[in-house]
């Protein structure tokens, strides 16, 4: 009897032990990429970052005002061609699932998935750079998009099939059709959730550089045209990073934390308005 | 009870001025012949026939799986959305063959409305709830539309409870009163029939005994078809009552006479609560 306790009390202590070990092992990494860049970014950054231009080598200072806003440019674009695409072919899969077309589209969003971001520069390059001749801002736009399109899709496609059949029911049994059922009362019931994966896949590629390199490139001036090369916060780290100068890797520390500050700003707005939109619905 | 119930159905036609009470009294609304539905090769309703009549309460009894949502179901074609439905025989709805080739679904489900077994209020406010159906009918007006809404929330008596609050979401009401919003959103394109899957088997007694009140309140404009588990619910709230066993039609009269004097063996044990 005593022994059963104790044994009991011993492997609940273990089993308790190992995930508090797990939980930490998660976290460490975390935490360490979190302090290292902080350490060595913050003491670069000023209001100059965000509000000056990169200088010259050798001249001290300078920031990356053009880079910030080339990376909220290109994310801006991308979300404009996968928010619409990847919501409406959502609706289609959660909607028509059986159909032979769904089931090609949800194999085709899982391989563009998996595809790695090199590859969608590649083609992005093929289709919008080639054929103008010329790096553009929407080429980079584009194959950020093509990255974020899978990420929508699925996500919508998930919480539409949340959403209760009797909710559907609802509305066709008054006459609505199945594409106006869809738009006007599933859609609305899982919006709160389709927001916070937009908001996610906007912070997932927000750091992606290989798709830019070769799209969108670089560009050490002041430009917000879309046909024109265009600066981010990231291909601006990886060039100043493998520079030989000392400041510009300050630099490019101060843009990883600007980036993960980003980042970090996306995520908890997608959780806050997940919650501000929930709370509307519960009345 | 029953008695006095079918005496009052009798008079209050009567105090009204509209037309001849008499012409409605016996009207056939919708007529059920030789009706068959299989789920892939499994029959769930073997061969029924029957008709309901206009502005009456008609409730369909019988255990789980008896087929007796299925049946309801056929009456607004809600049972197309179910894949590998087949179904055989006709039903009309004043008259019309509402499985003929060129029936206009949307049309025939603004003249059959539904409530569900579980409240399924919109995620929207009670407002929009109640004016989806008229908007969908191409209903922009405002003022016409808040007419519409006050009109329909006062017939499923709710108005009362919520006319502060109309602009607040409805997923606040309560069970009771989310079903008679449901109820109100049904009624607000003015259908003919009601149906309504078991619709106060989430309910506590007090709010069950509200919408039996609001069935025998609607039953005056509207034909209601009902479906429930609760044979005292049908014995107290309908006029006419089938009863479903295994997919077939056991029997089918008037509520006074099957409860009291069933004429089929099987009903009379189910009635009388000797399986089920």
């Amino acid at each position: 009897m005593l022994r059963t306790r104790l044994r009991r009390r011993i492997l609940s202590w273990a089993v308790s032990g190992f995930c508090g070990f797990s939980v930490a092992a998660a976290l460490l990494p975390l935490g360490c990429i979190l302090l290292y860049v902080l350490k060595q970014g913050v003491s670069t950054l000023s209001w100059d970052f965000f509000t000056r231009m990169p200088q010259p080598v050798g001249e001290a200072g300078g920031g990356m005002a053009n880079a910030i806003v080339g990376t909220l440019i290109l994310i801006s674009l991308a979300a404009a061609v996968a928010v619409p695409v990847g919501i409406l072919s959502g609706i289609h899969l959660a909607e028509y699932p059986a159909g032979r077309l769904g089931a090609i589209v949800r194999f085709a969003a899982d391989v563009l998935n998996g595809v790695p971001s090199i590859v969608i520069g590649i083609f992005a390059y093929s289709i919008a750079v080639l054929p103008f001749r010329r790096f553009s801002a929407a080429a980079g736009g584009l194959a950020l998009g093509f990255m974020m399109i899978p990420i929508v899709l699925r996500t919508t496609e998930e919480l539409l099939k949340l959403v209760p059949s009797t909710l559907r029911d609802g509305a066709l049994a008054l006459g609505a059709t199945r594409a106006r059922a869809a738009f006007t009362v599933v859609l609305p019931a899982a919006l709160p959730g389709i927001v916070t994966g937009v908001l996610v896949a906007v912070a997932r590629i927000a750091g992606e550089t290989a798709p830019l390199l070769f799209t969108a490139f670089n560009n050490r001036y002041w430009s917000t045209r879309l046909d024109q090369p265009i600066a981010s916060l990231t291909v601006q780290m990886y060039t100043y990073a493998i520079s030989p100068y000392d400041d510009w890797h300050r630099q490019a520390w101060a843009g990883a934390t600007v980036l993960i500050g980003a980042v970090l700003v996306f995520s908890l707005l997608a959780r806050a308005s997940t919650r501000r939109l929930e709370r509307m619905h519960r009345g | 009870m029953k008695g006095t119930l079918m005496t009052e159905v009798r008079i209050a036609p009567a105090t009204k001025s509209s037309p001849p009470a008499s012409a409605a009294e016996e009207t056939p609304m919708i007529q059920i012949e030789r009706l068959e539905l299989f789920y892939g090769a499994k029959p769930a309703l073997k061969g029924i026939s029957m008709t309901i009549l206009k502005n009456r309460v008609t409730a369909f009894i019988g255990p789980s799986g008896c087929g007796k949502s299925t049946l309801l179901r056929c009456l607004n074609r809600m049972n197309d959305l179910i894949e590998g439905v087949r179904i055989a025989g006709s039903i009309r709805v004043g008259g019309a063959d509402i499985y003929a080739p060129r029936t206009d679904i949307t049309a025939l489900r603004k003249r059959v409305g539904m409530v569900f077994q579980k409240s399924n209020p919109f995620p929207k406010s009670i407002f929009d709830n109640v004016a989806y159906g008229p908007r969908l009918l191409g209903q922009r007006g405002r003022a016409a539309l808040e007419g519409i809404v006050e009109k329909s929330l006062r017939a499923s008596a709710l108005w009362e409870e919520v006319r502060d609050r109309l602009h607040e979401s409805a997923l606040g009401l309560s069970g009771g009163q989310q079903q008679r919003l449901c109820i109100a959103r049904a009624i607000a394109v003015e259908p003919d029939i009601l149906l309504m899957d078991e619709p106060c088997s989430a309910l506590d007694p007090i709010a069950t005994a509200k919408i039996e009140e609001l069935m025998e309140e609607l039953k005056n404009r509207y034909t209601i078809v009902v479906v429930t588990h609760n044979m005292q619910q049908a014995a107290r709230a309908s006029d006419y009552t089938g009863f479903l066993l295994m997919g077939d039609l056991v029997e089918f009269g008037e509520t006074a006479k099957l409860f009291t004097t069933p004429g089929d063996r099987r009903t009379e044990d189910y009635i009388t609560g000797r399986f089920g």
